[in-house]
């Protein structure tokens, strides 16, 4: 009953809130998984009104960047091997493609991404449930959790080589690992927080159990289930890094290293457009699907 | 666990039912021992009487509300529908609260259709949910979202849910409290407009003594127990005069203000014995400037102040 303040309130619930941070891009090494706040800044729509100056940022500030890249490299201000002009940069890409190398670093990293975000998102669906749900379950597990959150990434690697091997078992467990606690943070917060006046109502019209929580709990999670999938996304792309510079033979992570050893900044440079690029490709993909689903459920 | 009187299925009104309290008590567990807040209550609520909760806040009677549909638990004593004990929340209720609580990702019909009983026909359902918006004035915005009316508009449809339920015993915490004044008045004479289509009973809680006075058949005041710490029933008024009653001026129910307000603790600075003047009307009215409403100030009330 939250009527007369009876209601005593989860201290974790604080903890949890202080360690949420919006940007999930924090360096490979330093990481800990992020999460949203309950109102994710995820609905722009309502920010980048004018048409023009969406193309602008789409279109025109990245042509720019690569203006300056190119006009940067033509004054010689770094030399070739420090910094190769785009034009460079594209040819080793043609190159490699053309050697049939990189179709099959960008299948094999999607692909690890792809499976390890997606084992990660469901466990933390999961947990995240069961956490914001039950409170016997938040009071027992939320601290051992939180510990394991804690926990930077890199610290796991060791562990996982020696346990799984240097195949992809490893890798995709990294990266679900990464996925996991965004979206277990969004979602056992948002469950926790599910607006008690509406529990209440859907109390009052007989709804428990399943019915309640797909009619009321489900659909008013969903903004900030939807906001942590896409932080998940971001991390699952960045634990793939992580994964990959370790120990692989295959993918974008292995270019990034191959290439720094060969002394291939061209091939560098490539790596890291390509990831920019994928990343953003699928964070776009996923923001559709949230823009749709917060349409319906929003 | 619905009454044989009570049809579950069907999407006609159900009969309305008689309420009883019997000897209800409750206390919450606090950190630091337990806030009692209702002590020994008793009350026998007649079938299809609006039966109004008055009290100040924190005097229990939105608690008192939720003992009736079983959304909370009386620490002692229990409550009867129609004879039969309320065991956890109870179907031949429905409640309607000072919000709206609509489900903001739900069309305005599909909130009233979850109001509807469990079982009831897709058909009968659209067409029950059709004739209840059609009730509260909102036939023509049933696919709009809850964001898209405004607040007036929001509580008519919470309204209509609460009704979908056919229920025997209609709740209402504050429904027209977060109401501005002339919405709230209007929403009064809805409450009234439905009572007479579909004569549930109703218990309704306010802390308006106006409200109170102008829908009730008894006004129910909570004051504290003279028997140790909680409220209970301080006294059971009998609202004079058939509805709708006149909203100007009527000795009758002036003197019943007063005596309510007094009881809340609110001074009447009702001055003599001679009957309510018109100053005396200004003066209750000055009492009661908690409300920023007043719809009576626009109104003459020479004509009846005389009795």
């Amino acid at each position: 009953m939250s009527r007369g303040g009876i209601d005593i309130q989860d201290p974790l619930v604080e903890d949890h809130l202080d360690d949420r941070v919006t940007e999930p891009d924090r360096t490979a090494t330093g990481e800990r998984s992020t999460a949203t706040p309950d109102r994710p800044a995820v609905r722009s729509g309502a920010r980048a009104r004018i048409p023009g100056l969406r193309l602008v940022g789409w279109v025109v500030v990245p042509m720019a960047l690569l203006g300056l890249w190119q006009a940067v490299t033509a004054a010689q201000v770094f030399s070739p091997v420090a910094l190769p002009a785009p034009g460079a940069v594209w040819s080793a890409g043609v190159n490699l493609a053309e050697r049939g190398e990189l179709s099959g670093h960008i299948a094999i990293s999607s692909q690890r991404v792809l499976l390890g975000f997606a084992i990660g998102a469901v466990l933390g669906l999961l947990a995240g449930a069961a956490i914001g749900l039950s409170r016997l379950a938040d009071t027992l597990f939320a601290p051992s959790i939180g510990a394991f959150r804690a926990v930077p990434s890199l610290a796991w690697v060791p562990l996982l080589l020696l346990w799984l091997g240097i195949a992809e078992t490893s890798k995709v467990t990294l990266i679900a690992i990464g996925a996991f606690f965004p979206v277990y943070t969004t979602v056992a917060a948002a469950f926790r927080h599910v607006d008690r006046d509406l529990i209440e109502v859907g109390r009052a019209y007989g709804f428990h159990g399943h019915r309640l929580l797909g009619r009321i709990m489900m659909p008013a999670t969903m903004p900030s289930i939807v906001a942590g999938l896409r932080l998940a996304l971001a991390q699952a792309w960045l634990f793939l890094v992580a994964a990959e510079l370790i120990a692989s033979s295959q993918g974008l992570g292995f270019l990034l290293m191959e290439s720094q050893s060969n002394g291939r900044t061209d091939r560098l440079l490539l790596a890291i457009v390509l990831l920019a690029v994928l990343g953003k490709l699928t964070d776009t993909v996923i923001g559709l699907v949230e823009r749709r689903l917060l349409r319906k459920w929003g | 666990m619905p009454s044989p009187s009570a049809p579950t299925t069907s999407v006609a009104s159900a009969a309305a039912h008689p309420v009883a309290i019997r000897d209800v008590a409750r206390e919450f567990a606090l950190a630091g021992g337990s806030l009692p807040v209702l002590r020994d209550v008793d009350l026998d609520i007649e079938p299809g009487e609006i039966v109004v909760l008055l009290g100040t806040s924190g005097s229990g009677k939105s608690t008192l509300l939720r003992q009736v549909c079983g959304l909370d638990v009386p620490s002692s004593g229990h409550v009867l529908i129609d004879g039969t004990p309320v065991r956890g929340v109870d179907p031949r209720c429905a409640v309607a609260f000072q919000e709206p609580r609509l489900l903001a990702w739900r069309s305005l019909s599909q909130n009233v259709a979850l109001g509807l009983p469990r079982g009831t026909d897709k058909q009968d359902g659209a067409a029950r949910v059709a004739e209840l918006l059609e009730l509260v004035g909102l036939a023509e915005f049933g696919g709009h979202r809850p964001k898209q009316v405004s607040g007036g508009m929001a509580q008519r449809a919470a309204l209509a849910r609460a009704l979908a339920r056919s229920p025997g015993v209609l709740l209402l915490d504050e429904p027209f409290g977060a109401l501005d004044a002339l919405t709230r008045l209007r929403m009064q004479d809805l409450l009234l407009d439905i009572h007479a289509a579909e004569p549930s009973t109703v218990v309704l809680v306010t802390h308006d003594v106006d409200e109170a006075l102008y829908l009730a058949d008894r006004i129910v005041l909570l004051a504290a127990s003279p028997s140790g710490p909680g409220n209970t029933i301080g006294s059971v008024r009998t609202v004079p005069g058939q509805r709708p009653r006149d909203r100007a001026f009527d000795p009758q129910i002036a003197r019943l203000r007063i005596e309510l307000l007094e009881g809340l603790g609110v001074p009447s600075h009702h001055e003599d014995d001679h009957g309510p003047t018109t100053t005396t009307r200004n003066d209750v009215h000055r009492s009661t400037r908690h409300r920023n409403d007043d719809d009576r100030t626009d109104r003459p009330v020479g004509p009846r102040s005389s009795s």
